[in-house]
């Protein structure tokens, strides 16, 4: 059922999803109470079947929950950013092909006009694609598709961009860079976003919100309240210790009993947190 | 050259090139769509279920556009919908209504059927019995085609390149869906006549995938396929009446003869390059 609330873009209450009706088994989401707020940035951080990319199908609207209710504000505009692994790359398509297709046509033609054109210049110019427009999508780099399709996403007017996994198999200096390219996006446009990420430490850690996600929310809240032993390991199911570096969690798998004594002698320099929540 | 031309002193093969040539620009621009979301097969099932529709058609004495166009139509549509329950694969969908409309058409001939035209006429097409109306039709479907394609230019390409964004922007990518399936079946409706049930699915795959061949854009390969298949259909049949074979088989052997062409130019040009 999906209503209107005025708090909140998108609010979720008691959201299950299950994708084969017939089935008795798991389902994808159990019991999901969750509220997206209008220049919010949250990351979703949980194991590989927790939910995540369903969570985020819900949220833009492409998925429709089996039970629950769904809070949608009016002519809220959602921008998603697929898994580049889910996109034809063969297809054929140049960047501002990509750039504009979500955008309404200014006129009833199929080219486009020259401040539709402008406006495309403008943004890719914004996320360091300039010059770009002409080449094939296929010819950029992971790191600069990822950035068209945000371009997408905002040309079309968002006012919610949901990426998933935005940075899954990128180096470091390309996840650094989005990282910074969305918190100036976030800061600049008071756009909210939504991302899901396997990346504890080089992504969900420097996010000002996170949702612990494993088919239903363990835990919501900034990452120095969330990335704690007890969160981590309900969400997981694995043992982590939390480290201290530079005011920021750094999340660590738990050595094994046989060694810890040795990592010990390691970890004089950080602030070791070692199981208790601060929430 | 004047030999070449001369069966336009004929009306009935100006009819059947005028048709021939609406059709292959038909086939080219749909043929875009098919190619892109990966539909060559469904386009070679509708054809057996409108051909199978208008062979029900003749027997209880409806007229071929009315029966096989409700009939491609619903098949289209259905397909659509119970492959989109993800239950069956497409192609598995496909399948069973290739087979069963091709047995429903060949039994109800068979057994009731005192056809206006023989067997391999409907299954390889024929200039003969072309009439205007015919022409009339596929005029007024390529017209249809081109101008729905135009004004829905950029939520059609958002739906087929990303149909899971393009449904979260707001986009009724269903309907959209819909709507190519029913061009599709409109377009097997009308070109089915001359290029015949069996080659109709070549039409709509080989001129799109040639100019695929070409170009990298969009756009580019919109317009490139529908002046293709209009080259080809024109071609193929002026082919036919000269080798004195089945329309449908000449077009598809120039439209495949240009695949070819256009692949070894691609890898020549490549080998230049490198």
């Amino acid at each position: 059922m999906v209503s209107q609330r005025p708090n909140g873009l998108v609010s979720l209450e008691q959201v299950h999803v299950r994708y084969d009706p017939r089935a008795t088994g798991d389902r994808a989401l159990a019991g999901v109470d969750l509220t997206i707020a209008p220049g919010t940035f949250t990351g979703v951080v949980g194991p590989s079947g927790a939910g995540k990319t369903t969570l985020l199908r819900v949220l833009t609207g492409a998925l429709r929950p089996s039970a629950g209710r769904i809070h949608r504000r009016r002519g809220l505009t959602v921008g998603y950013v697929p898994q580049v692994e889910a996109i034809d790359w063969s297809f054929p398509v140049s960047v501002a092909d990509v750039a504009l297709m979500g955008r309404p046509p200014a006129h009833r033609w199929p080219w486009s006009t020259p401040a539709e054109r402008a406006a495309v210049s403008c943004m890719l110019d914004r996320l360091g694609l300039a010059g770009l427009e002409r080449r094939h999508i296929r010819e950029l780099s992971g790191g600069q598709q990822q950035r068209v399709f945000v371009a997408r996403a905002l040309l079309q007017g968002a006012e919610l961009l949901v990426l998933d996994e935005p940075t899954a198999g990128v180096d470091v200096r390309t996840r650094h860079d989005l990282l910074h390219r969305l918190a100036d996006l976030h800061r600049t446009t008071g756009v909210a976003i939504v991302l899901s990420t396997h990346d504890l430490n080089g992504m969900a850690a420097h996010l000002p919100r996170l949702v612990c996600l494993n088919r239903t929310v363990v835990a919501e809240g900034p990452p120095i309240d969330v990335l704690v032993p007890d969160v981590l390991e309900r969400t997981f199911g694995a043992p982590m210790d939390v480290l201290r570096h530079s005011g920021l969690p750094v999340v660590v798998d738990r050595p094994d009993p046989a060694h810890h004594h040795h990592d010990h002698d390691h970890d004089h320099d950080h602030d070791h947190d070692h199981g208790s929540s601060r929430r | 050259m004047s030999a070449l031309l001369e069966p336009l002193e004929y009306a009935f093969f100006r009819n059947g090139l005028a048709v021939s040539v609406l059709a292959g620009a038909l086939c080219g621009l749909v043929g875009t769509f098919v190619v892109l979301r990966g539909m060559s097969y469904l386009g070679h099932g509708l054809s057996h279920a409108v051909f199978g529709a208008a062979a029900v058609g003749s027997v209880v004495g409806v007229g071929y556009y009315a029966a096989a166009g409700l009939g491609g139509l619903f098949t289209a549509l259905t397909i659509g919908r119970l492959s989109s329950r993800r239950v069956l694969r497409a192609d598995a969908v496909i399948g069973v209504v290739t087979t069963a409309s091709l047995a429903v058409g060949v039994a109800a001939l068979a057994r009731w059927g005192q056809a206006r035209r023989s067997l391999d006429a409907v299954l390889f097409g024929s200039i003969l019995g072309v009439e205007p109306l015919d022409v009339g039709v596929i005029a007024f479907l390529a017209a249809l085609t081109a101008t729905v394609v135009a004004l829905r230019y950029r939520t059609l390409l958002f739906a087929t390149f990303d149909p899971e964004v393009a449904k979260a922007a707001g986009i009724r990518v269903d309907r959209l869906d819909d709507l190519v399936m029913a061009l599709l079946a409109l377009t097997v409706l009308g070109t089915m006549q001359v290029i015949g049930a069996v080659l109709v699915s070549a039409t709509l795959v080989i001129p799109a995938a040639t100019v695929r061949l070409i170009t990298p854009r969009f756009g580019a390969m919109l317009v490139g396929s529908t002046v293709w298949g209009a080259v080809t259909g024109g071609v193929g049949m002026i082919a036919a009446y000269h080798l004195d074979v089945p329309p449908g088989a000449a077009i598809t052997l120039v439209a495949a003869l240009g695949f070819v062409a256009a692949a070894l130019a691609g890898r020549a040009a490549r080998r230049l390059r490198t």
